[in-house]
């Protein structure tokens, strides 16, 4: 069996909350607690949950620009957890990200064309005519016209700077790129124009993805596992056909029924609607981080937190569980 | 539907209406001959992308638009008997609070970080009704017991930043209800909420609505809200009224390419994975920069000749599913014999 593209065991990432006159750790912040979870050359992991739940942190914390402070990153192979900044160099040539807001993400001061090919002057790859000429061809691959190298971000509409955001992102031919939120701040008839982009590079480049989002709508249409994220843990794991068809956990559920559905011949289902909010990750519950909300809370979810288990799919696939009971 | 719509009279009912702010580049019509109607205890959704009118439209109800630089140009707005296009400002300020009530988007930034919930759910109450404090009072808490906050008389006296933003966005709706409006204006009530939050949201307006039988005027970019909480829906583009009609005829039969293509264009949890979905090429164009004609035949299929001479007015079978399209017929009869063959 060859090795996953990526390992990821056990990662933590606290955050120290100061007070007291000595700004002291007066508490931590359990953005990320304990997830283990690996990703395969090619595939599309989509990682889902609610403000807070820890899902940014994660990715920031594989392309390590967060330090984690527990666990281990495997990719390829190789150990990159405690890598120096200059042991990271290659990784950065391999690991990219997109971000949500490319209005922010972009600098305002550069044209188009030297924001996509400073990776080039960074990493020293290539002659100036030679990464010009890349540059529009890789404005080219992602919609844009070559006249676009020689604007400024500004210029551009917020479809238009992801389209740049995602040029920056695979003009070094990344093996994986961490895609954080990156339709939810576009209106909904330029979505869909940056997904099938997203799937038509994918497909012409052998691209992993660990797609980040709120929206299980948009995850289950392009991923081919998803993980649902709550409190900084994992609740369960699955093939996303499976995670929608039988979700098994109860979270899963309720995430899936909230969504308001674009039919309405679907009105009328039955409804789940969770009552209270996120508790808070500095001080969260014990026991499974979900009982607080959980509809079928029993004592045992109080006292003791459930592993992430191993369960049989429907259709053979891998499929994880993080919950005490087969509800 | 239709017989009933067309007996009562409406609640409100805006005609050809036109709002415009002043810029540098000129004047830039934001709303730009919106006409609609609403009957008392119905919601209708306007639905839109980012600079297509729906706000503007909205704040143009009340006159909340901002000063000196927008203003209505044209039109006429209808409301239980007066036209508030014309009406003097104090006029507004009765209405506003008192018959019409407003929830925005993000409660953080629509309430006063300095003064307590309570108090500012009372200061409607108290400008528009004679009552003494211990009433209003008594009046706020059992307000914010029945949008579902857990023990209203401690966080009356709470600040806005002690509570999340779900908590926040019911005492919004607490405030916007206090006076028992006819008319309730929610501007994206749960874009800035989680999807779990969300739903909670939607479930109490709802109830409340039912409860207290007032009409909803429902903003939104997600169609998914629209088709779980709308009578009726208004779907605009680039400051015009595209199509309208009830929920169940724009969703199931929609009549204008552009809500054609809205539609197909959201991925659905019931279609198939990593398949390429339908766009609408092209973007919506800058206000200062409108195509002449229909405004979607630049990003239109069907865009002919005529598309770019004349502007379509809302036609349709009846008086009630009508869309701004020349070519609507024979859209629908192509849709609908490619399903068949």
């Amino acid at each position: 069996m060859t090795s996953p593209l990526l390992k990821i065991e056990n990662l933590k990432v606290h955050f120290p909350v100061k007070g007291g006159i000595l700004l002291r750790a007066a508490a931590h912040n359990k953005a990320v607690d304990g997830i283990s979870i690996e990703l395969e050359q090619g595939e599309t992991l989509g990682l889902v949950g609610e403000s807070g739940c820890g899902k940014s942190t994660f990715g920031k914390a594989i392309v390590r620009l967060l330090k984690p402070t527990e666990g281990k990153i495997t990719f390829e192979g190789t150990d990159v957890t405690d890598l120096s900044r200059k042991a990271m160099k290659p990784l950065r040539r391999d690991v990219q990200m997109i971000f949500q807001d490319p209005g922010e993400s972009l600098n305002s001061r550069l044209t188009v064309g030297s924001l996509i090919s400073e990776a080039f002057d960074i990493h020293g790859i290539g002659e100036p005519a030679w990464r010009r000429t890349r540059t529009l061809e890789l404005l080219e691959q992602v919609g844009l016209p070559a006249a676009a190298a020689d604007r400024f971000p500004f210029e551009f509409s917020g479809g238009q700077r992801q389209r740049i955001g995602i040029a920056r992102a695979i003009a070094l031919e990344p093996k994986l790129i961490v895609c954080d939120e990156p339709v939810s701040a576009l209106d909904v008839s330029i979505q869909s124009q940056i997904l099938n982009l997203l799937l038509d590079l994918q497909a012409d480049m052998q691209l992993s993805y660990l797609f980040i989002a709120h929206d299980l709508a948009v995850v289950k249409h392009i991923s081919d596992r998803i993980a649902i994220m709550y409190l900084g843990q994992l609740m369960e794991v699955g093939s996303a056909d499976e995670i929608y068809a039988d979700p098994r956990h109860p979270y899963t559920r309720a995430l899936i029924a909230a969504i308001p559905e674009p039919d309405p011949a679907r009105r009328n289902r039955p409804k789940m609607i969770l009552q209270g909010d996120v508790p808070s990750p500095i001080n969260p519950p014990s026991g499974c981080v979900f009982h607080t909300r959980c509809p079928h809370v029993q004592d045992k979810c109080k006292a003791e937190k459930p592993v992430l288990r191993d369960l049989i799919a429907s259709d053979g696939s891998p499929r994880q569980l993080a919950c005490h009971f087969d509800l | 539907m239709v017989d009933q719509s067309e007996k009562t009279a409406p609640l409100l009912h805006v005609k050809d209406l036109v709002t415009a702010f002043d810029t540098e580049g000129g004047q830039i019509k934001a709303v730009d001959g919106v006409s609609f109607s609403l009957q008392p205890g119905r919601t209708l959704g306007i639905v839109g992308e980012s600079g297509c009118g729906k706000t503007v439209t909205a704040l143009s109800i009340i006159n909340l638009l901002p000063k000196p630089t927008a203003d209505i140009l044209e039109g006429e707005i209808w409301f239980e008997g007066e036209d508030l296009a014309s009406a003097p400002i104090e006029r507004l300020h009765d209405i506003r609070g008192e018959r019409i009530g407003m929830i925005f988007q993000e409660p953080m930034t629509a309430l006063n970080p300095v003064h307590r919930v309570g108090r500012q759910i009372m200061e409607t109450l108290k400008l528009h009704r004679d009552i003494s404090d211990a009433d209003a009072l008594r009046a706020t808490i059992s307000m914010l017991e029945k949008v579902g906050i857990p023990s209203p008389e401690v966080r009356v006296s709470e600040y806005p930043h002690q509570l999340s933003g779900g908590m926040r966005q019911r005492v919004m709706i607490a405030m916007a209800l206090i006076c028992d409006p006819s008319l309730v204006i929610a501007d994206e009530p749960t874009t800035a909420l989680d999807v779990t939050i969300q739903a909670q949201i939607l479930e109490l307006l709802q109830d409340m609505q039912n409860k207290l039988n007032t009409s909803v005027i429902m903003i939104t970019h997600d169609l998914g809200v629209i088709a779980e909480t709308c009578d009726d829906v208004l779907v605009m583009y680039a400051g015009r009224v595209a199509e309208q009609g009830s929920v169940d005829d724009v969703f199931n039969n929609p009549m204008h390419p552009y809500t054609q293509g809205l539609l197909s264009s959201i991925p659905r949890l019931n279609s198939p994975r990593k398949t390429k979905l339908p766009t609408i090429e092209g973007m919506v164009p800058s206000l200062t920069d409108m195509p002449t004609g229909c405004r979607f035949n630049n990003r239109c299929p069907y865009a002919d000749e005529l598309c770019v001479s004349s502007y379509p007015q809302l036609d349709g079978e009846d008086g009630f599913h009508q869309a701004a399209c020349h070519h609507w017929r024979k859209i629908d009869a192509q849709l609908h014999s490619g399903t068949t063959s």
